[in-house]
Formats: C-alpha cells, sequence, structure tokens
C-alpha cells in the first residue's frame, strides 16, 4: 500500500483534481499503477464534523441513560440524577447535529417513513425516537420532581435503549464500502461502546458528588482502558489497511484520542476522589472519546478516497480465492 | 473517421466484425487506430509517397488485376510523345511555365487526339480547373486512336506509371514518410489480398489528404491504386470522400463554388462568347457529357422561364462570367485591400476556422458592411469588440467602420430540406420544430431578399436590372412566418417537361428550350411529382442494395460506373461479387443496382464513326462521364499540376524532397504579402527557426471552429481547453510538462496551449532525421463557455491550385514551454523569430519571398539534397 | 437480509417485468462520449462544472457522479505487439521477398504498439444493491423492471448511500442536496423506449436488453474474442455468484477492472450487516457487564 500515490484530496463532488493541481505528473500515466489516474474508485464519505461529534453526542446519551438506570436501581440517586442529565445534553445536542448533516433538513422525518432492518440508520432513528424522549422526559422528571411514576418508566426506556443507542453507529458506519470502516466491522462497535460508556463514566464523575460518583468514575476508567484496548485490537486487525490511521488529518485525532484517554484514565483512577483530579480527569476522558469518533471518521475519508486500499485487499481476496492474480474479474 | 464520423464509423466497425481488415494511416494514433487492426503512423504531408510505394510494390509484383486495368483503364493508351515526365525533368512534367507556374497540358495529351479545347487549358490562365474528365477529340470504335492492349508500349499509360513510381520503393518511402518499410508492404499486401475477382477493397478519406498544396494528387493516387486494382465501380470498392458540413456534398453538387454552375457544368468566363461559343468548349463527343447543351439550356429555363428562349440565347448572356480566381482566400485579400466592400457570411466562421484567420480578422474589420448569419455571435460577428488584435493594439474598435449585421439563423432541425452524402445518396429531412423567435432559413432569408430587392428595382429600365427582374421568383410559401417551400425548390432541381409535369431523369431533357431544370444530375429525385429524397422504407424490407431509402444521383443509382462489376463480357467477375450483368435472354442489363449503362447496350457494342455522347462508348467501357469511357490511371487534361502524383514536400516542410529537385509542388498558390509571411522551408537559410512539424485536425467534442458546441456546456466540458499533443521525447527536449502550458511559433503568430504529453504522437526517422510532430486540434476562439487560442492563427495562406484548399494539414512550427505573452508583446515576439530566421538567411534582405516563389526547390533544393 | 431486494419485481405482482440492463462491450468503444451527452440531454442533468483540462488522455469529465451518470474513460497503454499480424499478406513468399529485400526491422505493429482503452461506465444497479439497502427512507427503490432508482421526493440527502456503493457511482448534488445517479431511464423505459445512452450508441458498445439475452450475448462475444486470440478480454460483473449477485449493467473489458477504475472484487457491504449486529449485541452487552462491574464496586 505505501506504493500507493497520494490520493487526489477527496473534494465532496468526489471528483479528485485537475492534473494542473498535481505536480509530477510527466505524461499520460501508463497504467503500471493498476488504478485509473488514481482516482479514488469509492466515493468518500460526504457527512461533515457533525456526525462524528454525533456518534459522541449520542453514544454519551445512551450509556449514561443505562448509567442512570443502574445507579437508580443500586439506590444511588444523587448519580442517576447526574448521569439523567448527561444523557438528556447527549440527546439534545444529537438531534441538531443529525438534522443539519442532511441535504434536505426539513425532511428529517423521512427517516421514519419505513421500518427497514437493513439500514443502519434507519434503525438508530427508530431507537433515537424512542430513547430521545425517554431520556429528555425521565431527566426534567427528576430535576423539577414531577411525575414520578412516568419520570422512572421513562428511565428505564432510555437506560434499555441505552446500550443500542452507544453501539449502533459502530454499525452504521461498518455497513459502508469504505475499506478501513467495513473491514473493522467487528471491532467498531466495541470502540464505539468502550468509547461511550468512558465518557457517560465521565460526565457523570462531572456531575455527581465525589462520594456517590464511584461508579462512574469506574465506569470511566474502565472505558477508557477498553477503548484503548478496543482501538489498538482494531488496527492490528486491520494491517494495512488501517494506515489511514497514520496520514493527516486522521493521525492527529487519533493520537489526541490515545493520549487524552491514558491521562484522564489516570488522572480519575489516582485523582478522582479529589474534585480537581476527577474534573481534569473526566474532562480529558470527554475530549479523548470525541477524538477517536474523530479519528474513525477522518480514516474513513482517506481509506475511501486512496484506490490503493480499495484495490490491494480485493486483489488479495481474489488471488486467495483463485491463486491467481490475473484471472479475469468473473468465472465466465 | 472514429473522431470526426462516429455513427458513420459503425459500418466500419461492423465490417470489421465480419472479418475486414482496417487499416487507419495518419500521423497520429487517434480513437480510430484504436479500433484499427492496424495503424499506419507517417509524416504528415507524405501521402503521395506512401502511396505511390503501394502503386510500385502493385506493378513491381504484378499485382495489378489484368483484365479489369486492360479493358476499363486507360493503361493501353499511348501518350504523346512530346509529353516528359517527373523522372525527366527531376519534378516537373512538360509543358511548365515558370512566369506563371502554371502547366500547359498540351503535351500530356493521348498520341493524335486532340484536346486544344478541353476544359484543362482553358482553365489553366484563370487558374480554375473543373470540367471533371471533359475531354476533346474524337474516339475511333470507341477507342483512342493509339492504344496497345498488351500494355508493353514504351509510352502507353501503363509503362509511363511504372517508370514514374519506379523509385518509391519501400526504402524510400521509409526515408520520406518516416514508414517503416516492413509496414508499407503489410499494407500492400493486404490490399492485394483483398482485392482481385473475389474481394474488393475500399478507400475512405477526408480532409487529412485534401487540405495540401497536392491535396488532389493525393486522391488520383488513391485513384490508380483502386484502379490497378480493380476496386472501382464494384460493391465493397470505391475511394469515399467522407464529407464534413451535413450536406457539403449537396453544396457542392448544387455548388457553393463561384467557378461551377449547378451539376458540375463551367461557370462561362469573360472570354467565352455566346451560348454556342461555350457549348463549342464544353460540349463532348463522347460520353455523357455530350448533353451539355441540354443540361445547360434547361438550367437557364428554369431560372429564366419564359424569359429564356431561342431567339435571346436562352438569357445565356443573364449568367456572371469569370475573370479571374474568385474562390475564398483570393477574395479576403480583396477585402483586405479595399477591393470587396460588403461580405455575406451565411454558416462560416473564418476568424476561427480559416487559415492564417488573423489575417481574416483584419480583412472584416476593412469592409463596409457585412452580413453574418449565424445561431450563435461567433467570432466573425464579434472580432470589432473581441478579436486577439485589439488587445494587442493591431484593431481598434472606434476605428473598425465595418457595419456588422448579425442574422439568427435557424438549424437544420428547424427547416425542410435535403442532405446529400458521400455515396451522392440525397435524404430529405423534415422540420421537427418552428424556429425560434427571428431566427430564419437561408432558404426564408435568400428568397424574401430577392423579393425585395425585385420590388425595389420594379419598373427599371436598366438593363443590368434584368438578370433580377427576369428571374423565375414564385417559390410558394407556408405559415405566418412566409417560409418558402423546400419541395418547390427539390422539385425545380428535378426539372419539368414540356408537359409540365417532373422529368423522370436528365434523359428527358431537351435543348430546345422545352424542358427546365435547376440541376441535371439531380433530375429524378422528384420523379413521378413524388420526394423520392424522402423514401423510408427500412432495409428489412428491400434488397440489400436498399434503392428504396432516400434517392442517390445519378437515377437513384447507389454504385456509379457499375458496368465494372461485370468482366468485358458482361458477366459478373465472380459470385460474391456479382452487382450488374448483362442477360442476354432479356438482352439489358440488370442486377442488384440501376446499371448506369444504356440498359440495351450490348457488351460487345462497337460505336460506329458518326455516334454521338454515350453511344460514341464501346460497350466495355464504364466509365461513361469520362470522353473515352476509361478510368484514367493517367489525366490527359483538367489538372493543374499534372497526368500523375508526384510526391512534393508542403509548402513549409521543413525536410528536402528525397524524390525530386523540385521541393513543393510548382504550381501551389502561395500570397506572400505582410501579414502571410511563409517560414523557409528546406533548404531555405532559417529554416531551422521553425524545426517542427504540426498539423491540426478534429476532435469528436467540438464541431469545426466551435459556434456549435464551444458555446454547449455539455460539450464544452468535454475537452474544455485548447491543448496540443506531444510525444515524450519532444516534451523531453523541450520541457514541456504535461498538464502546464506551451507557446506554438510560425513565421505567422504565436499561441498557447494545454499539454497533453502522449505516446500515441511518436517521432519518426525519416532520412536519418527524427521527426517530431505536434497535433493542435483548431476548434478554439474567443468566445463561447470553452474559449482558447485558434490554431488557425499559426497557419499561412497557400492552395492547391486545382481547388484553391489551404494547406492546413502540414506546417512548420517552433514550441516551447509557457504561456505566450500578452498584448503588444506577442506581435513583437512572432517578429523577432522571423528576423532571426532572416539573420539566419542571406542578410537583411533574406526576406520571405524566397520562401514564397515556388522555385524549383530554391537554394539547395536541388539534387545536392538527396541523401 | 439482502435477499429482500434478490427476488426481482418481487411485491409487483402482475406489474412486475422482466429484468433488463446493459451489457457495455468496451472492445468497440470508439470513446465519442455520445452516451455520456445523450443521458444529459434526455435527463436533463446539469453541467459538470468547473470546466477544466485534466491531462488524463481525453477524459475530462474523470468519474461518474451527481452530474455525470455515464463517463468514459480514457486509458492509454504502450503494449509492444499490439496488433502484430493482424493483417495477413496475400504472398507469404514475395511479402517475405520484398521485406528481405527492404531490410526489414522485426514485425512491423510491435513498433507501434499502443493500445487506448476506452469505456463507458454507468451504476451497475446491482442485484444486491448496497445503496438500495443502506437508504434510511426508502428513497432508493427497485423498480418493476429490477433497476435502482432513487425518487427524488423522498429522499433527504442523508448521504448514507453514498459511502455505501462499492462502484463510487452515487453522489449528492451539493446546491441540491439530494442524491443522483443513473435511472436506467426509468421513463423511457415506462414508455417502452431504450435508454438514450444505449440509443445514441453509434458501434452498439452499450447494448441495453433482458438481462438473459445479454448474458448470452456476452459469453458469445467473449468466446469469440478468445478465438481471435483477445486473451485479455474478460466480462465483468456477468456472474451472479459474486460479491453482488452480479449486475443489472455489466461489462466486457480488455484489462484489470482497476486498470477503468472500478473495482476488481466487489462486495456488498450488507452481506455481512448480520454478522456486524451481532457485534454490536456482544458490544452492548460488554456495556452491560462494565456497568454491573462498576456498580459492584460500590457507592464510593
Ligand atoms: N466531431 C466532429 N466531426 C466532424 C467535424 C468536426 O469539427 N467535429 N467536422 C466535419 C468536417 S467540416 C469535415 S471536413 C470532416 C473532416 O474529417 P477528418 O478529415 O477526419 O478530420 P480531421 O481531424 O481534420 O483530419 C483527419 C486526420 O487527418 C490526420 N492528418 C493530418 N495530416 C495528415 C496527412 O498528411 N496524412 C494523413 N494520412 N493524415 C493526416 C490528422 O491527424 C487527423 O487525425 O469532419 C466532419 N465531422
Ligand atoms: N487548421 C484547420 N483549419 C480548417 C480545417 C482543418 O482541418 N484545419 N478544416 C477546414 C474545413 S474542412 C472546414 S469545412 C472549415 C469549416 O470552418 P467554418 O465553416 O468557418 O466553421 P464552422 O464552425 O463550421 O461554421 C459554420 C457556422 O455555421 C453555423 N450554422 C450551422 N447551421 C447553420 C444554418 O443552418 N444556417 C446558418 N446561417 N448558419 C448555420 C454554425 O453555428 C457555425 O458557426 O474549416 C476549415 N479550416
Ligand atoms: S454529427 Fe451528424 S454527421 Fe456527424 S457523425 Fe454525428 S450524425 Fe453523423
Ligand atoms: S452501483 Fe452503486 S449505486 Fe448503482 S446500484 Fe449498485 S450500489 Fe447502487
Ligand atoms: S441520500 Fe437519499 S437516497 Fe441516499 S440513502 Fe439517504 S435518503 Fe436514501
Ligand atoms: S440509462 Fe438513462 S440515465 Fe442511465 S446512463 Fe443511460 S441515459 Fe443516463
Ligand atoms: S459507449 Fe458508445 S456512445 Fe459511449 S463512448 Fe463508447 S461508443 Fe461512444
Ligand atoms: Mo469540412
Amino acid at each position: 500500500m505505501s506504493g500507493a500515490p497520494e490520493p487526489p484530496t477527496p473534494g465532496r463532488s468526489g471528483k479528485g483534481q485537475r492534473v494542473a493541481d498535481r505536480p509530477g505528473v510527466s505524461m499520460v500515466p501508463p497504467a503500471e499503477f493498476r488504478s485509473y489516474y488514481g482516482r479514488p474508485i469509492l466515493k468518500a464519505p460526504i457527512w461533515t464534523d457533525e456526525v462524528p461529534a454525533y456518534y459522541f453526542a449520542g453514544g454519551l446519551a445512551g450509556a449514561s441513560a443505562s448509567l442512570a438506570l443502574g445507579a437508580r436501581l443500586t439506590g444511588n440517586h444523587r448519580l442517576a440524577s447526574g448521569a439523567l442529565t448527561a444523557s438528556a445534553a447527549g440527546i439534545l445536542a444529537s438531534l441538531p447535529l443529525l438534522a443539519d448533516d442532511l441535504g434536505r433538513p426539513e425532511r428529517f422525518y423521512h427517516m421514519l417513513r419505513v421500518f427497514k432492518p437493513t439500514s443502519p440508520m434507519n434503525l438508530g432513528s427508530w431507537l433515537l425516537t424512542a430513547a430521545g424522549p425517554a431520556a429528555v422526559g425521565a431527566a426534567l422528571a427528576d430535576r423539577l420532581g414531577i411525575l414520578p411514576r412516568l419520570g422512572r418508566a421513562a428511565e428505564v426506556v432510555a437506560g434499555v435503549l441505552g446500550p443500542g443507542l452507544a453501539t449502533y453507529t459502530g454499525v452504521l458506519v461498518a455497513d459502508t464500502a469504505v475499506p478501513v470502516w467495513h473491514e473493522a466491522g467487528d471491532q467498531l462497535p466495541v470502540v464505539f461502546a468502550a468509547g461511550a460508556a468512558a465518557s457517560a463514566g465521565a460526565a457523570a464523575t462531572l456531575l455527581t458528588p465525589a462520594a456517590d460518583a464511584g461508579p462512574a468514575r469506574r465506569l470511566a476508567v474502565g472505558g477508557a482502558l477498553a477503548d484503548l484496548a478496543a482501538v489498538e485490537v482494531m488496527r492490528r486487525r486491520l494491517g494495512d489497511l488501517g494506515t489511514p490511521y497514520e496520514r493527516p488529518p486522521a493521525r492527529r485525532f487519533a493520537n489526541l484520542a490515545r493520549g487524552f484517554m491514558t491521562a484522564g484514565a489516570l488522572a480519575v483512577g489516582l485523582g478522582g476522589r479529589r474534585r480537581t483530579g476527577a474534573a481534569a480527569g473526566a474532562a480529558l476522558i470527554l475530549a479523548g472519546a470525541a477524538c477517536q469518533r474523530f479519528a474513525v471518521h477522518k480514516a474513513g475519508i482517506i481509506s475511501a478516497a486512496d484506490p490503493a486500499y480499495v484495490v490491494g485487499p480485493q486483489r488479495a481476496r481474489l488471488a486467495a480465492r483463485d491463486g491467481s492474480r490475473h484471472q479475469p474479474a468473473t468465472g465466465a | 473517421m472514429a473522431e470526426a464520423h462516429p455513427v458513420g464509423f459503425q459500418w466500419v466497425m461492423e465490417a470489421k466484425a465480419r472479418g475486414a481488415q482496417v487499416i487507419h494511416v495518419d500521423p497520429r494514433f487517434t480513437r480510430t487506430s484504436a479500433l484499427a487492426n492496424l495503424h499506419v503512423p507517417l509524416r504528415a504531408g507524405t501521402d503521395i509517397a506512401f502511396l505511390g510505394g503501394i502503386v510500385n510494390y502493385i506493378l513491381e509484383h504484378g499485382h495489378e488485376f489484368r483484365d479489369y486495368v486492360a479493358n476499363y483503364t486507360n493503361a493501353p493508351v499511348i501518350i504523346d510523345e512530346r509529353f516528359a515526365d517527373t523522372e525527366d525533368l527531376d519534378g516537373l512534367f512538360s509543358g511548365f511555365d515558370p512566369e506563371s507556374n502554371e502547366y500547359d497540358p498540351a503535351t500530356w495529351t493521348y498520341q493524335d487526339m486532340e484536346v486544344a479545347s478541353g476544359a484543362g487549358s482553358r482553365e489553366g490562365k484563370l487558374g480554375i480547373a473543373e470540367h471533371h474528365g471533359m475531354l476533346g477529340g474524337r474516339l475511333e470504335h470507341g477507342n483512342p486512336p493509339h492504344t496497345d492492349p498488351s500494355l508493353e508500349h514504351p509510352r502507353c499509360v501503363f509503362q509511363i506509371l511504372k517508370r514514374h513510381f519506379r523509385r518509391y520503393t519501400p526504402e524510400m518511402v521509409a526515408k520520406v514518410c518516416g514508414t517503416p518499410p516492413s509496414l508499407l508492404v503489410e499494407v500492400a499486401e493486404s490490399l492485394v489480398a483483398n482485392s482481385g475477382r473475389e474481394r474488393t477493397s475500399a478507400f475512405v478519406y477526408s480532409v487529412g489528404w485534401t487540405q495540401h498544396t497536392v491535396g488532389v494528387q493525393y486522391i488520383r493516387t488513391a485513384a490508380i491504386i483502386q484502379l490497378l486494382l480493380g476496386n472501382i465501380g464494384r460493391p465493397g470498392g470505391g475511394i469515399l470522400a467522407l464529407r464534413g458540413h451535413a450536406t457539403i456534398q449537396g453544396s457542392t453538387d448544387v455548388p457553393t463554388l463561384y467557378n461551377l454552375l449547378p451539376g458540375y457544368l463551367p461557370m462561362p468566363k469573360a472570354s467565352d462568347g455566346d451560348l454556342a461559343g461555350y457549348l463549342e468548349e464544353a460540349k463532348l463527343p463522347a460520353g455523357f457529357w455530350g448533353y451539355v447543351d441540354n443540361y445547360l439550356i434547361s438550367l437557364l429555363k428554369a431560372w429564366w422561364g419564359d424569359v429564356a428562349t431561342q431567339e435571346n440565347d436562352f438569357c445565356f448572356d443573364y449568367l456572371p462570367r469569370l475573370t479571374g480566381d474568385h474562390s475564398s482566400y483570393p477574395t479576403m485579400l480583396g477585402m483586405l485591400d479595399g477591393k470587396v466592400k460588403g461580405f455575406f457570411l451565411p454558416g462560416q466562421n473564418p476568424a476561427v476556422g480559416s487559415s492564417n484567420s488573423a489575417l481574416h480578422r483584419k480583412a472584416m474589420a476593412n469592409l463596409d458592411w457585412l452580413v453574418v448569419r449565424d445561431m450563435a455571435e461567433i467570432e466573425s460577428a464579434s472580432f470589432w469588440k473581441d478579436a486577439p488584435e485589439i488587445e494587442t493594439g493591431e484593431l481598434v474598435t472606434e476605428r473598425i467602420r465595418t457595419e456588422v449585421f448579425l442574422l439568427p439563423a435557424a438549424s437544420h432541425v428547424e427547416k425542410d430540406g435535403s442532405f446529400t452524402n458521400t455515396q451522392r445518396l440525397v435524404q430529405w429531412h423534415h422540420k421537427a420544430v418552428e424556429p425560434p423567435g427571428d431566427c430564419r432559413s437561408e432558404l426564408w432569408f435568400y428568397y424574401h431578399l430577392g423579393r425585395i430587392i425585385r420590388e425595389k428595382l420594379a419598373g427599371s429600365t436598366d438593363p443590368k436590372d434584368r438578370p433580377v427582374l427576369d428571374l423565375v421568383w414564385d417559390y410558394p410559401t407556408e405559415g405566418e412566418i412566409q417560409e418558402p417551400s423546400a419541395e418547390a425548390v427539390l422539385r425545380e432541381c428535378n426539372g419539368v417537361g414540356p408537359d409540365g409535369r417532373a422529368v423522370s431523369g436528365y434523359l428527358d431533357l431537351k435543348a430546345d428550350g422545352s424542358t427546365s431544370c435547376g440541376c441535371w444530375i439531380y433530375s429524378g429525385c422528384y420523379a413521378d411529382e413524388v420526394n423520392q429524397t424522402a423514401r423510408r422504407k427500412p432495409h428489412w424490407e428491400q434488397s440489400w442494395v436498399a434503392p428504396e431509402w432516400a434517392w442517390a444521383w445519378p437515377y437513384n443509382r447507389r454504385i456509379l460506373y457499375n458496368r465494372a462489376s461485370a468482366d468485358p463480357e458482361g458477366k459478373p467477375w465472380s459470385e460474391r461479387k456479382r452487382y450488374v450483368w448483362w442477360d442476354e435472354e432479356a438482352g439489358k442489363w440488370t442486377g442488384h443496382d440501376n446499371p448506369d449503362f444504356v440498359a440495351t447496350m450490348r457488351p460487345d457494342y462497337d460505336p460506329p464513326e458518326d455516334a454521338q455522347a454515350e453511344k460514341a462508348l464501346s460497350g466495355t467501357t464504364p466509365f461513361i462521364m469520362q470522353a473515352d469511357g476509361t478510368g484514367w490511371l493517367y489525366v490527359p487534361n483538367g489538372l493543374a499540376d499534372g497526368p500523375l502524383p508526384a510526391h512534393y514536400e508542403p509548402h513549409e516542410s521543413p525536410f528536402p524532397n528525397l524524390l525530386y529537385g523540385q521541393q513543393a509542388n510548382p504550381t501551389r498558390q502561395v500570397f506572400d504579402r505582410p501579414g502571410n509571411r511563409y517560414s523557409p522551408a528546406h533548404g531555405q537559410p532559417g529554416a531551422e527557426a521553425y524545426p517542427y512539424v504540426f498539423t491540426t485536425y478534429r476532435l469528436t467534442e467540438h464541431h469545426t471552429a466551435g459556434g456549435m458546441s464551444r458555446g454547449l456546456p455539455y460539450l464544452a466540458e468535454l475537452q474544455p481547453e485548447m491543448f496540443c499533443e506531444v510525444s515524450p521525447e519532444l516534451a523531453a527536449e523541450r520541457g514541456l510538462e504535461h498538464g502546464g502550458w506551451a507557446t506554438i511559433v510560425t513565421a505567422r503568430a504565436a499561441i498557447e496551449a494545454r499539454v497533453l504529453v502522449t505516446a500515441r504522437i511518436r517521432p519518426l526517422e525519416a532520412g536519418g532525421r527524427t521527426v517530431h510532430q505536434i497535433g493542435l486540434p483548431w476548434h478554439w476562439g474567443t468566445n463561447g463557455l470553452s474559449r482558447g487560442d485558434a490554431a488557425n492563427d499559426l497557419l499561412g495562406i497557400v492552395l492547391d491550385r486545382n481547388v484553391h484548399i489551404q494547406e492546413s494539414k502540414a506546417g512548420a512550427c517552433d514550441i516551447r514551454p509557457g504561456r505566450r505573452p500578452r498584448g503588444p508583446e506577442l506581435p513583437r515576439m512572432v517578429e523577432d523569430y522571423r528576423r532571426r530566421a532572416e539573420r539566419a538567411g542571406a542578410g537583411p534582405d533574406g526576406s520571405d519571398g524566397r520562401a514564397a516563389e515556388p522555385q524549383r526547390g530554391g537554394p539547395g533544393g536541388g539534387k545536392g539534397e538527396r541523401a | 437480509m439482502s435477499t429482500t431486494t434478490r427476488t426481482f419485481g418481487g411485491g409487483y405482482g402482475d406489474a412486475a417485468r422482466p429484468r433488463v440492463g446493459f451489457f457495455t462491450d468496451t472492445s468497440v468503444c470508439i470513446g465519442c462520449k455520445a452516451c455520456e451527452v445523450a443521458c444529459k440531454e434526455w435527463n436533463l442533468v446539469p453541467p459538470d462544472g468547473p470546466l477544466g483540462f485534466t491531462g488524463n488522455s481525453y477524459d475530462n469529465t474523470m468519474a461518474l457522479g451527481a452530474d455525470t451518470w455515464r463517463h468514459v474513460a480514457f486509458v492509454e497503454q504502450e503494449v509492444p505487439g499490439a496488433g502484430a499480424g493482424a493483417l495477413q499478406p496475400a504472398h507469404p513468399d514475395l511479402a517475405a521477398e520484398a521485406a528481405a529485400a527492404a531490410g526489414l526491422d522485426g514485425p512491423p505493429s510491435a513498433k507501434d504498439g499502443m493500445r487506448w482503452l476506452m469505456s463507458s461506465d454507468v451504476c451497475k444497479h446491482c442485484s444486491s444493491a448496497a445503496c438500495l439497502e443502506v437508504c434510511p427512507t426508502g428513497a432508493l427503490f427497485r423498480t418493476e423492471f429490477g433497476t435502482v432508482v432513487v425518487q427524488g421526493d423522498v429522499c433527504n440527502g442523508c448521504g448514507y448511500c453514498v459511502p455505501a456503493c462499492p462502484f463510487g457511482v452515487i453522489d449528492r448534488r451539493e446546491d441540491d442536496g439530494r442524491v443522483f445517479k443513473c435511472t436506467l431511464c426509468y421513463d423511457r423505459l415506462s414508455d417502452g423506449m431504450e435508454p438514450a445512452c444505449a440509443h445514441a450508441c453509434p458501434t452498439d458498445s452499450i447494448q441495453f436488453g433482458d438481462l438473459d439475452q445479454l448474458r448470452a450475448a456476452a459469453d458469445q462475444r467473449l468466446a469469440t474474442l478468445h478465438a481471435d486470440g483477445v486473451s485479455d478480454a474478460r466480462l465483468y460483473l456477468r456472474d451472479e455468484a459474486d460479491g453482488i449477485g452480479g449486475a443489472g449493467a455489466f461489462f466486457l473489458l480488455l484489462d484489470e477492472p482497476e486498470v477503468y477504475g472500478l473495482p476488481p472484487d466487489p462486495v456488498s457491504t450488507t452481506r455481512d450487516l448480520p454478522r456486524l449486529w451481532r457485534a454490536a449485541g456482544l458490544a452492548a452487552g460488554a456495556l452491560v457487564a462494565g456497568l454491573a462491574v462498576a456498580f459492584a464496586g460500590g457507592r464510593r
């Protein structure tokens, strides 16, 4: 893959650029490197930064809802309301982020025109439609101390759907032709789940008195460590396909994520009982979780824009299948 | 062909699918080459050498189709002993006059067959060559007086041909064309393999062959090959001239050419005197030109109707008379010199499309008035405000006094009319939509213009107004825009008999004024009062010749000279290739097509002494338009530059003529004057300043001068910028960067283009020298969505004397990296180049004039040059 | 799951029509781009600006996209010996003799070893069409002809289909917000007309028709070419066993797919969807377990 030419910057038209902006091209290139003028085979995702931001907010909301439910069941009511607040905040942040990235935001509700199991985005929309109001309602009921029974019911709904909300986005990105996403299909949900857990824990740690925040701190640290591990596993499994994480701009986010997560885990783990330590550590973990989502997002764009990531593995697959690189592309 | 005739090319692809060998001869590897079995690269401007090599290969190895050649061509004819060949005169034929640079063809004639009144001589003086194949003199029993059927006589055409091409060996071809000898042999062998009784081969050419100072002789060489191999008048054979604009063939038949009347009748010249005098020269004793009186008088009747009578010579004197060369380029020079004050430009864009387009822009800026009819505001209509010369300061808008009238034209889908294609097939097209706004058809414009002029002249007693006032001008009009009926015009072309009904063909025409006919060769297109050209019977409902699809002139004949598809006895040469044949029982010619022979003329018909016209031709001579009925391997008359093709270098060639001392075509028309300077050709001092060959051509994505394509977003985006095609080797030599800019410089101009470095252009080794060729599409100009410099600014005006076509396919230039200078810097740079060339030459006055004189090769152009 | 879209005409009942598609035989493409233009003309597709010279041979529109539904690729290759021995001499002996006389230099065509591949690309109308399957709104649907079409009045521009397509076909038109691609001229098909691009193609490089007939024709053509020694010829996406269940628009290529900008072994991403959901399930479970552990540690 290293031999691959720098990919044309994926303009959102996905059309790459004109030769004049490609110095060093000496003539109509011979078809040595088996690609069409190094142009993308795939169209890079056209999603803008709102989308990774949503992965973060949605994950936070989902995991926080479950954390709140757990707290409620264990009678830790202060932690419960902290987590509920975080969950509601996550939900409220998600909606504009999602709508904003649509080409036709006013048609947001078309997502619910159908129920379509083959579309993670469709299922996600249904999840959000169920869990979102529940989480927000629960938080309100808890804060204002009104409609206690209804509030509790909502907490249960949101808490149960929470893990789904925190993981479906992993499936959503993996269910594309983008090599660095699709090939990591087994790990991405784990990465997203771990990140969600870490951020939920961190948020609750911030919003809950230290005395009641033990479970949150453990969730934060555990989640952070899980996240670091899961990412490591994912990139090992990807091998060459994972190199987009080493190319800008993904690299920066990946490194920041690793740094923040590690530091945050340490801070919370060692100094989490003290206000400042907890605050600083929690903030770091939240930042780390967010950066991790951005790293995944950017890596996806890079890998889609470079035909090498498409041709390489598919050729390997073919070679493995019929033992020869020069077999026709079909058995016919 | 795939590039410029993609729709027609589908038939080549079909032939290929059926096993045909497709060979593409082109300096560049194009989309056509990509689909061909073989691509043959050569140096632009050297095809006569290449084709001559094939002629030589055929003759040296005795591959000619003997029975065909001996019976159907003029191979056996013995030529006047005064004739001297280029082999004898080092590149000139006998009869050359160095003063006028013209030939007197008197010595080229058949032995004892008087041709003084033939077409060529009368036109030589005017520099016009028309009257295709016309020839005076009498035949004896259908044969010229002296022939040698054994083809052995040293002065018979066959032997002359052999001698003439003997030095065109594969090695010589390689030296001249840069084409590997093996390729020539491969091509020749393939042609031979696919010709003869069982098989036929076809040549397809277009302007890659015509736009040279020797263009006509290119086609002649192909004609010689096809006659030698027996590929004319037979299915699957022929030479197909792919035409340009839709119905450009039609505008040659019913001509927009200044020196022709409809149906290739010669335009009378000032010295012609009266009708009798004209017919004296034009009417031939043998062949179908024997009826010129019927054709011309019927034409006069069509134009002046009842006013045209026996008494007044049928208004023959109303016809304009030629006083000289009024072809396109001299007319433009007339504008420059203030001799031509007004100009109609209906459907042409010389500001981009004509050689030395800058000069055309300046010429138009020197008119009193200019009428442009077009569908877009083309450069030729907007030059007064945006010509490049305004940026360079050579033109100043305020000082241009030309009054420009830009009138919107209706397109072909907005009017009825006919398209005539290369196969002489006249196909009717119906209006699909009404023209928008003020857009009007040509027919509408000229009809109503004529009507208004006649109204203004009404009652005039001035005799010079008579021709206009007496014209039959009564076309019926339709609709609210008063569109004249195009079918009425077609019917006029067809002709009308004494009974007032459409005639069935030109054999019905009379010289007594009882018939009228607007174009004798089209006679029959409206037979039985039916628009025959509008027939659209699908091929699966008729024979494979599809005679009921539209209508072909003459007489709906799909293959001309089809008598040649049968042997002298009238039997098909082979079952595979049977087309028309003699049916002894029925006592007439029959077959798949309409025989272009008098149907009842026996194959063994021997014309009596007093026979006239077609009856003066013997039963075995298929070429019925020729005065001797044969296919001319050797042209005794009618061509301005010789009876046989000889290789000459292009006017500005940086290469020597390795075959003759004569460097370039001695009869080429040159116009050496300010604004049209030439670069020194090979052997002239300073030639090194312009070391590279360039050629110009089309892209599928654009149309000609761009008025119809550069303004359309869907086409503009496909080829958005002017570019040049160069080889990797040249790019390295000159430091050109792929995708960057280059500036191309000639003696006239410098233009800029994006650089496309491609292996499709390959340097050739010719005569121990590397030929770098530069490819330039010529579609760009200053208007439209996709703009760029015009390749035609680079070209000088130098013409083939036969047809006055410019040499736009082979020029000399220099190329350098980077964009061209802007403003006044630009002409200065071009001037510097020329000065440098001159300084390299014989001192300050080593002027370009040298290059211009078509002298015998010029200094150093002589024998010494031949390596 | 993708099986839902493999039963063609499914749900159309009597309205279901035989599945149609394209067989694009690139071995007869002359690169005239009539298909590209005809498509834009018929479908009123906006120009594909900005204008610019790419230097990529004669290709200046570069790729399929929201504003280019047919795209003609141009690939220049130097292939020593291409077309060698294309022509058989009539008199091998004489030819040899002449060659000898001329002191000949190797097989001629080898000197001109040039190939110029041209190929018109289009939406593949996949049998298992990832774009369609991931579309959350149902805007992308399978027509009664078995083709894949976007409903402009439903699409909300979520953009999910864009990275889902293994061929990079479908794309969003930014000033419009919705995605666009070849409709296989749904409107023309409904009126019994052939698609505009196929109609315009002078050499029948684009053949339109019932899919099974096209496949038969393609096998025929491949056999012919192989018999003629064109060993490079291969069919692409003709095989129902491939990663997209075969395409409605398949191709005859003269080189590897990636040379034309096509993926060598495309797979519809939704084939792995069950696996992906399982992974998500495990991840969710792990999250719950993690929570349990966290609480097990007590309140402080
Ligand atoms: N798309 C499109 N189609 C067109 C037109 C158009 O502008 N665009 N124009 C129409 C018109 S008006 C005409 S006249 C025809 C012209 O049709 P063509 O004659 O096919 O057009 P050109 O591209 O000018 O020239 C053809 C080829 O001649 C080659 N050539 C140059 N010099 C030489 C030479 O010395 N010898 C040989 N053997 N080849 C040479 C060039 O490389 C070029 O590939 O096309 C018609 N069709
Ligand atoms: N360097 C170089 N120069 C060349 C050539 C070359 O190969 N190389 N080729 C030469 C050849 S073959 C030709 S034919 C010429 C062509 O050169 P031109 O004829 O000067 O250029 P075109 O663009 O064909 O001009 C035709 C114009 O007619 C307009 N038009 C179309 N239909 C109609 C109609 O129905 N009525 C009216 N009134 N106008 C209409 C179009 O919009 C267009 O502007 O160029 C010649 N110039
Ligand atoms: S433009 Fe007209 S003439 Fe030219 S190829 Fe197309 S159909 Fe034929
Ligand atoms: S090619 Fe892409 S856009 Fe077309 S049907 Fe297949 S997945 Fe959808
Ligand atoms: S962009 Fe439109 S068509 Fe594509 S997935 Fe979203 S809704 Fe469906
Ligand atoms: S089928 Fe119709 S929409 Fe699709 S590419 Fe062809 S013309 Fe365009
Ligand atoms: S597919 Fe047909 S129409 Fe399209 S470029 Fe090739 S030959 Fe022309
Ligand atoms: Mo032309």
